[in-house]
């Protein structure tokens, strides 16, 4: 009973989100409708454009949601935890960044499920990893990344992306317990 | 048609196929999720093509790549991937808008940097990751990112 008025809550807040995008989309086409209505002579290449942008969007747009909503439905939290909580190595690495990367929702769901993680035993490097995965290298992302901006360009982002994102991720970890070590001896000699 | 739609939208059947083969419910429910989803984020693909047609028509090639063009140089980098982490723009629909910046003289290492700076670092996101994370992760990892973005973007504009 609870749950479901929480829900209903829940579903009224989504629609009004929805209605407010779509309100605030109609003032930007009205705002741009009277600018190219005061500047006739921009009017041809404004919408030419436009139009190009939204076919090649909307190309592809459908297909990637699909792909969103297939991994978020078919790979669970839990299954995240549970394969990358104890794998550490190279293994570790390369489950963080496959995991980070598959089309999940947006990163601040990754935070919680970074604490919980964490809990189950992943190293921080491999947190770091996730997130930064998570963040930037997202499958639907890239799939836009490609219609929009080219292989070569994608490609060579995602690469250098990831070479980057390990670095950070070790130098963190690194970084991390030197400090903690520092303040556990601090607090030792306090003691004495 | 493209090479790059076809390829995207045969991987997305696929999916579907395959889906529905292992489990019918759940993939019904994976449909509902993606209605949702596509109806949530194309209000934001108008508003970002309506801004596509007007930067284009409006600003001149010139005046885009003055400022982060290859002559706007480290400044013109730095200035956009500043822009980038303070944004809160979903990656998704961030792509035609760097395509357009692109195609109207900005320089691959400003897009680069943009975009990486727009996904990797958050500062509207900020508040949260310290609090779940702490502070000392949170800021090591938007801190280092910024100078990740910068560095990838360099590499790019030297490569591509």
């Amino acid at each position: 009973m609870m749950i479901d008025s929480v829900k209903k809550q829940d579903g009224k807040k989504q629609r009004r989100v929805l209605i407010r995008g779509y309100a605030i989309s109609a003032v930007v086409l009205i705002a741009a409708a009277i600018i190219l209505w005061i500047f006739p002579d921009k009017t041809e290449l404004a919408t030419t454009t436009a139009r190009n942008y939204f076919l090649e969007m909307i190309k592809i747009l459908p297909a990637v949601m699909v792909i969103m909503g297939l991994f978020s439905v078919f790979i669970s939290k839990k299954q995240v935890v549970k394969y990358m909580g104890k794998s550490s190595g190279v293994k570790g690495i390369l489950l963080a960044i496959f995991f980070g990367a598959l089309p999940t929702g947006p990163l601040y769901i990754a935070f919680p499920l970074a604490v919980a993680l964490r809990k189950k035993g992943a190293s921080v490097s491999n947190i770091v990893i996730f997130l930064s995965a998570w963040a930037c290298i997202k499958i639907p992302q890239e799939l836009i990344e490609l219609q929009f901006m080219g292989i070569k360009f994608m490609a060579a982002r995602l690469v250098l992306t990831i070479i980057f994102m390990v670095i950070m991720g070790l130098f963190i970890e690194r970084t991390i317990e030197w400090t903690d070590n520092r303040r556990i001896g601090v607090s030792q000699e306090v003691e004495k | 048609m493209s090479s790059t739609v076809i390829v995207i939208n045969l991987f997305a059947l696929s999916c579907l196929i395959f889906a529905f083969v292992k489990d019918r419910g759940k993939a019904k429910k994976s449909l509902a999720v993606a209605v949702k989803a596509f109806f949530r984020i194309l209000p934001m693909v108008f508003i970002i093509i309506v801004l596509i047609g007007l930067l284009l028509a409006f600003v001149p090639p010139d005046e885009i790549s003055g400022f982060i063009g290859e002559q706007a140089g480290f400044g013109g980098i730095l200035a956009v991937a500043v822009l980038g982490a303070v944004l809160y723009i979903p990656a998704l629909i961030s792509f035609p808008l760097a395509g357009s910046l692109l195609q109207s003289g900005a320089s691959i290492s400003a897009v680069a940097a943009f975009i990486t700076t727009l996904t990797m670092v958050g500062i509207f996101t900020l508040p949260l990751e310290i609090r779940e994370l702490g502070k000392k992760l949170a800021f090591l990892r938007n801190g280092l990112s910024f100078i990740i973005a910068i560095g990838v973007a360099l590499i790019m504009g030297v490569i591509l």
